[in-house]
């Protein structure tokens, strides 16, 4: 086997650790199954990306392998009924997060049947087109199971303008304690192989395809190189010849960026990805999860788990349907919460701790330890740095880590990106080897969100102050829109006063008939007419309100009655209310000029019904 | 001319001088009309630090008069939805010293809030859609109104004019989304340099 290793050259990784491995307790079992679970709370987010949407109602029956809640836009990831059962709820559950928090799940109450949906099988796949083989990873919910979850078919679908030229398949697996990618290339080499030939014609035939595997997995590489021996499925023609790389065992070998590095000895730039050099790293898990969506129109249901730890009786790999509660899983495991100090979720170095246990199993679970006090101590207490270089030299990306927890301290945003804090993958490998046992990572993590707060704040402030900006430039442009009609009105006010001035001093006929008021002798026609129009206008309205002399009459007629009734009730003589006090002075003259008040009402009255009859009849 | 120079170096020298800074002055001048810069860049720089919640706070209509304000010479410790972290910075740009924030015009919040209209309840008047610095309350007349959350910069503008009172000012909460891991505790020093108080009393 080592004599195929020595034609392929490999690249150094800078830095790196050797921690224990421990791999060998969960090794001992083989690959295990665990009874149906009565309840599976199924998150919407299992992945980077946009939170999935429920296509399904509480109460609804679903089978195995339904779609329970859809992808929502590009990236994200369709999510689906690990097994048969009704949807019990859609609510907030605890997710495996290292923030404790809860979010969106789907239950489902499991009926035992574990009735699976109708698949779609499809034997020659790679006739078919490669979008259509990526529409069938997408519908698949399939996302990488190596750790972060990035939805796979958005990392196959590369710019066109990218040529791949290498397809890495990363069954490194360098963390201590995890298991589960050994297991699975052990057990489904085969799946690997055909979903390695599947990726390949998805990306255009690679020149290379190359399996990376740790040298510390003897019997994977064994079964991997005698799958590729005896592989007898789907494969075009074009395709390279897949190469099986045991690489060092160093932690992280096994970071994309990393193990990219040590089989092509391309480093990726700062803020670009691994297309961008032409690389795709894949995890075997991922791949073999692809070839079944492909090949059986299988979706991404299940996943193989490592359960490990001195807590547990049994410590073993299995293939767990995702939604199955942790506590349920370790409860099949014989735990001992006396023993267990804290559940860790990944390994040893870059798992979280589970702050609630009942927190359910997802994509991205690789690993589930739980460690006694012996296997994972709590961390001495911290000391000050003593400057001794340890974490440069462990570091895998050759960053300063001294450097970057001092400013990390201070905050100080500007220069943690001018040392690229970003380009940290959070291996830990820095607080491993801290002999003042300073929690490096945390700090870095910690100054990372800030930085990620800080950036969302400045956009943020930046969109207010264009809207505000805005919202003062429409009001002022309102305000300057009313006050520009306001002197329109004005000045067409004074225009007709003007007009009407002039007019009545320049009166040459006696009568206002309108051709007097259409050939204005003072102002010139064309510039007068809209002015002319408007007096006119309000004149034919006046005329329009003015009744008909009949009903002119009458209303006149009303009005001298009313005059005459108040004349005669003003008349009437005084009758005191109370018969102690008698009608004063006062009220008798107070009277009399109410009298006055009312006859002349009546007289007015009257001379305006004459005058209207008299202007009636000479008309 | 040239007899006169050679003959009296004093009288040369001030020639010289006074030709040059005539010159230097021609060029100055002429580069101040020329590079003319419009407005004043401190004010950006001074406004690109301010949250831009346009609240009003600091007695200013907004963020920007605010920061002509402190280019005219007023406090820079009068925007509290900023905080003692823009005092700071603000401090640091203005090479001053950073004081504490003024509690006459209000405190320092907690947490981030966010204008929530109760749907039901509001009546449809738009006060709070005129009082609103960010246009980020939606709604017409006799329409029910809401907050773009997203656009809300917590304010609190439209509470205020709200007849119904039915606006609250809901914090932000933290999710799986925007959740970040919390920086360690501080370092402790060595033994020597530990303030324990139980040992200081005994």
């Amino acid at each position: 086997m080592s004599s195929l290793n020595n034609f392929i050259k490999l690249w150094e990784l800078p830095g790196g650790i050797h921690p224990p491995e421990n791999k060998q307790q969960s090794m001992q079992l083989p690959l295990g199954q665990v009874p149906l679970p009565p309840q599976l709370f199924i998150p919407l987010n299992q992945h980077i990306g946009a939170p999935a949407k429920p296509s399904v109602k509480p109460g609804e029956q679903v089978l195995k392998g339904q779609l329970i809640a859809a992808a929502d836009g590009t990236f994200s990831a369709n999510v689906h009924a690990s097994s048969s059962g009704t949807v019990s709820a859609i609510t907030q559950h605890v997710l495996p997060h290292p923030s404790g928090m809860s979010g969106d799940v789907i239950v489902i109450d499991t009926d035992g049947k574990d009735e699976w949906i109708a698949l779609e099988q499809c034997e020659e796949y790679l006739a078919l087109d490669r979008l259509a083989l990526l529409e069938k990873i997408r519908t698949a919910g399939v996302a990488g199971l190596g750790g972060a979850g990035f939805p796979t078919a958005v990392k196959l679908n590369t710019k066109s303008n990218l040529v791949i030229d290498t397809l890495v398949i990363n069954g490194a697996e360098c963390e201590p304690y995890i298991t589960a990618d050994d297991m699975l290339m052990q057990v489904r080499a085969d799946e690997i192989i055909a979903g390695t030939f599947l990726l390949s014609y998805i990306l255009h035939h690679p020149k290379r395809l190359v399996i990376g595997v740790e040298d510390n997995k003897p019997k994977a590489i064994a079964a991997l190189r005698n799958a590729v021996k005896n592989y007898s499925g789907n494969k075009s023609a074009q395709d390279a010849e897949v190469e099986i790389v045991s690489v060092p065992t160093k932690y992280p070998s096994g970071g994309a960026k990393q193990l990219i590095q040590i089989l092509t000895g391309r480093e990726i730039p700062n803020g670009h990805h691994s297309a961008d050099i032409g690389a795709i790293c894949v995890n075997v898990a991922t791949t073999a999860v692809a070839y079944r969506a492909v090949r059986f129109g299988e979706p991404l249901l299940s996943r193989i788990t490592t359960l490990v730890g001195e807590a547990l009786d049994t410590q073993r790999n299995v293939d767990v349907l995702l939604g199955t509660p942790i506590n349920y899983l370790l409860a099949q495991h014989g735990y001992n919460p006396n023993k267990a100090l804290r559940i860790v979720m990944g390994g040893s170095l870059m798992g979280f701790t589970l702050t609630y246990l009942n927190a359910p199993v997802v994509k991205t679970t690789n690993c589930i330890l739980a460690a006694s006090k012996k296997e994972l101590p709590p961390p001495a207490p911290a000391q000050a740095c003593i400057r001794c270089g340890l974490c440069s030299e462990a570091c895998p990306v050759s960053l300063l880590p001294q450097q970057l927890f001092w400013y990390a301290q201070a905050e100080d945003i500007d220069r943690l990106q001018a040392h690229n804090l970003f380009d940290c993958i959070e291996c830990g490998a820095c607080s491993y080897v801290c002999p003042s046992k300073i929690p490096l990572v945390q700090y870095y993590r910690a100054a990372k969100g800030t930085i990620r707060q800080h950036t969302i704040e400045k956009e943020k402030a930046d969109r207010s102050r264009q809207r505000f900006e805005f919202r003062k430039e429409r009001i002022a442009k309102e305000e300057a829109e009313k006050e520009a009609k306001r002197a329109a009105r004005k000045k067409a006010a004074e225009e007709a006063k003007a007009l009407l001035a002039s007019r009545a001093s320049a009166q040459s006929t006696p009568d206002n008939s309108s051709a007097a008021i259409l050939t204005p002798t003072t102002i010139s026609a064309p510039i007068m007419q809209p002015q002319i129009d408007v007096v006119a206008a309000a004149m034919a309205k006046a005329n329009q309100v003015q009744a008909t002399p009949a009903e002119q009459r009458i209303k006149l007629e009303r009005v001298l009655q009313a005059a005459r009734n108040s004349l005669a009730s003003a008349q009437a003589p005084l009758v005191p209310k109370n018969i102690d006090f008698p009608i004063t002075e006062e009220q008798l003259v107070r009277q009399q000029s109410r009298i006055k008040q009312a006859e002349l009402k009546l007289t007015e009255a009257e001379k305006k019904l004459a005058d209207f009859d008299k202007e009636n009849t000479s008309a | 001319m040239f007899e006169l120079i050679t003959q009296h170096p004093i009288i040369a020298a001030l020639v010289a001088l006074v030709g040059l800074s005539l010159l230097f002055g021609a060029i100055l001048g002429f580069a101040a009309v020329r590079f003319k810069v419009e407005g004043n860049p401190i004010v950006d720089q001074i406004d690109t630090i301010l949250p831009q919640t346009q609240c009003g706070q600091c007695g200013y209509p907004g963020c920007r008069p605010y920061a002509q304000a402190i280019v005219d010479g007023d406090a820079i410790n009068k925007c509290p939805p900023g905080g003692q972290s823009t005092i700071n910075a603000l401090a640091d740009l203005l090479d001053v010293e950073a004081p504490a924030l003024d509690a006459e015009h209000g405190t320092e919040a907690e947490v981030k809030k966010v204008a929530f209209i109760r749907e039901a309840e509001c009546i449809g008047c738009t006060k709070c859609i005129q009082a609103c610095p960010m246009d980020a309350i939606l709604g017409a007349a006799k329409q029910m109104h809401t907050v773009i959350a997203d656009e809300c910069t917590g304010c609190d503008l439209c509470v205020e004019p709200c007849p119904v009172d039915c606006i609250d000012m809901i914090p932000v909460t933290t999710s799986v989304n925007n959740w970040a891991w919390d920086m360690p505790a501080p370092l402790q020093l060595i033994a020597t340099d530990r303030h324990d108080t139980s040992t200081e009393a005994a």
